[in-house]
């Protein structure tokens, strides 16, 4: 078929796992690969739909801004919220060292 | 021994039986087959039995209780509840209890009913067998050797193995309807919008509703009414009212069109077609008129969903990175905070959801977001204006839910073979209408018989019709059936 998507490298596969914080290993990148072409392959069904002039349609209910009204409210107590991370240092989460940024 | 919801319901309020002896009877249902079925993955039996005595001691006092006072509901484990954990049948949440209620729980225990416990899914929601389930296998209680459908497979055995009153279950592609189908329960999907999502765990933002399966059509019409409704923490939710579709249910529906879309007719197993033809045969004989009409994108729907769905998951699922909640990893290789993020989620999501996340963010990266996302968007309006169209010439569309009856467990192993199964359901929600699947026969061919299911979709907010006329089906096919199951 003509439409058919360019064929997905092992790098773009790396790539895409990279973007999405997904720690793939080596060995699984075949296989990723192999599904995402072949879901990739099935989607391009799309590019034989006409869509000149069609406005996205990101969702079903044409809803615009909706405003509360301002009235204040107690928020949840922190040790509810911190009874389910990981790590905590007294009323904080912790995490790795930040700064130096995310390696690549 | 036909009873649903309403009939327990009933039988409570009128002593008959007590709330207490309803939850016990249940529990020891699930205390015997549960092991073997694996419909739940957490039961909260001392809070059942205490709440349903206190139900019991406020009718024994003549005190006015709500509509759902006493009776066992069992929730899909990707709508949080305070009680116990909240799953969603993924290690990336094994040890996740939620610090609130959704609001559709609170709604159910205001109006009296009592959470049984949380029912196995597809991890996040995603597939449609119920083999995705870090739990293990949920299996069809009609054929243990069979899936029960997803992905609220483990919300449709409960109510088929008879293991609660009614389960609410979640559908983005089907996850209610098709299960239901395939379990020989009904299933029902409201519109877009109409019952709160606040607390539903998201997966596909645009398409996700909560929605009842259950034991009939009349007790999906009351739990419907109960969480049905605006609801300030959820912008998404309709600012619409809600009609009574309770006390109008029982009415025949006046003249009405029945929809046979020429594009639901092919590849279908022969007991499914012949179920859609006996209810054909039905609604004529009830007066309807029967229409041909015309769906050319049903199978673009695949196509559509598959970019739209994965990608609102890749951003959804964004948020479980080992920071605030969910699984972190111990590696000590993870020395940074991109090595946490991305050695958590590898550890925590299964193959799947993996696979949906990396399809969501390959579609929404830089390049290919025109190609696929943006016209996946523009396709979706194209869905909607066909629904649009034929909703011109009927009032309800009939056709399968799935194509086939159960298929075995480890029988599908290629993930595109597996999506195909959604082709009558996926489009319900891209166009934000509302359908029910609705136990319609058995499929004899295989060495059990197994159920089979037909869909009536409506357009958006005609709840109140849709629900009538699938009552009056129901009505005409009698109660529904029961597998054998192991006696208390």
């Amino acid at each position: 078929m003509s439409d058919q998507p360019a064929p997905l490298t092992i790098e773009d596969v790396r790539h895409v796992a990279k973007l999405a914080r997904l720690a793939v290993p080596q060995e699984r990148l075949a296989s990723f690969q192999h599904d995402l072409q072949a879901i990739l392959g099935h989607i391009a069904q799309l590019q034989s739909v006409n869509t000149d002039g069609l406005e996205p349609m990101a969702h079903p209910l044409t809803l615009t801004n909706r405003l509360g009204d301002d009235i204040p409210q107690s928020s949840m107590p922190i040790a509810d919220l911190l009874r389910n991370a990981p790590a905590v240092e007294g009323d904080f989460l912790a995490v790795p060292k930040v700064l130096g940024g995310e390696s690549s | 021994m036909s009873i649903d919801l309403v009939q327990i319901r009933n039988d409570i309020r009128t002593r008959k039986t007590t709330a207490r002896a309803t939850v016990d009877q249940t529990l020891a249902r699930i205390a015997k087959n549960n092991p073997q079925l694996n419909a739940y993955h957490e039961i909260f039996d001392d809070q059942a039995r205490n709440d349903a005595d206190r139900i019991d001691q406020e009718i024994a006092a003549g005190k006015s209780v709500g509509i759902l006072a006493g009776v066992p509901i069992a929730i899909k484990d990707n709508i949080v509840t305070r009680i116990g954990h909240t799953t969603c049948s993924s290690r990336i949440l094994e040890n996740y209890r939620s610090p609130f209620d959704a609001t559709v729980i609170d709604r159910l225990t205001q109006a009296g009913a009592i959470i049984l416990g949380k029912t196995n899914l597809d991890e996040f929601a995603m597939g449609s067998s119920c083999e995705k389930c870090a739990w293990g296998v949920v299996r069809n209680p009609w054929d243990i050797t069979r899936v029960p459908g997803g992905s609220s497979g483990g919300s449709a055995v409960a109510v088929a193995a008879n293991l609660c009153a009614a389960a609410l279950g979640s559908d983005t592609g089907g996850s209610i309807r098709q299960p239901a189908g395939l379990c020989g329960v009904v299933g029902f999907k409201p519109t877009y919008g109409r019952i709160s999502r606040y607390g539903l765990v998201a997966f596909g933002s645009s398409l996700d509703q909560i929605g009842p399966i259950t034991h009939s059509v009349r007790d999906a019409a009351l739990l419907y009414q109960c969480m049905a409704g605006d609801d300030p923490r959820d912008s998404t939710c309709a600012p619409r009212a809600v009609e009574d579709v309770v006390t109008t249910l029982e009415e025949t529906p006046r003249t009405f069109r029945v929809g046979l879309p020429i594009q639901y007719r092919k590849g279908n197993s022969a007991a499914v077609d012949a179920a859609v033809a006996r209810a054909v045969e039905f609604f004529k004989a009830m007066g309807a008129t029967i229409v041909d009409i015309d769906l050319p994108l049903t199978d673009v729907g695949i196509s559509t969903y598959y970019v739209i769905a994965p990608a609102e998951a890749s951003s959804n699922l964004a948020r479980f990175d080992g920071i605030r909640y969910g699984h972190r990893t111990k590696s000590k290789a993870a020395k940074d905070l991109f090595d946490l993020y991305a050695q958590s989620r590898a550890e925590g999501f299964g193959p799947e959801v993996q696979r949906r996340i990396m399809l969501g963010t390959y579609v929404l990266s830089a390049g290919y977001y025109d190609a696929y996302y943006r016209r996946a968007l523009q396709i979706r309006r194209l869905i909607k204006q066909e629904f649009d169209a034929a909703f011109e010439k009927c009032d309800v569309i009939l056709g399968p839910t799935s194509p086939t009856a159960a298929f075995s467990i480890g029988g599908m192993t290629d993930p595109l073979a597996m999506y195909m199964c959604d082709v009558y359901t996926v489009n319900t929600n891209i166009a934000g209408i509302c359908g029910i699947s609705l136990p319609a026969g058995f499929d004899e061919t295989s060495q059990m018989p197994l159920p089979v299911g037909i869909q009536l979709q409506a357009q958006a907010f005609a709840e109140p019709m849709l629900l009538k006329v699938a009552r009056a089906f129901e009505r005409a096919q009698g109660g529904r059936a029961y597998p054998e199951l192991k006696k208390v």
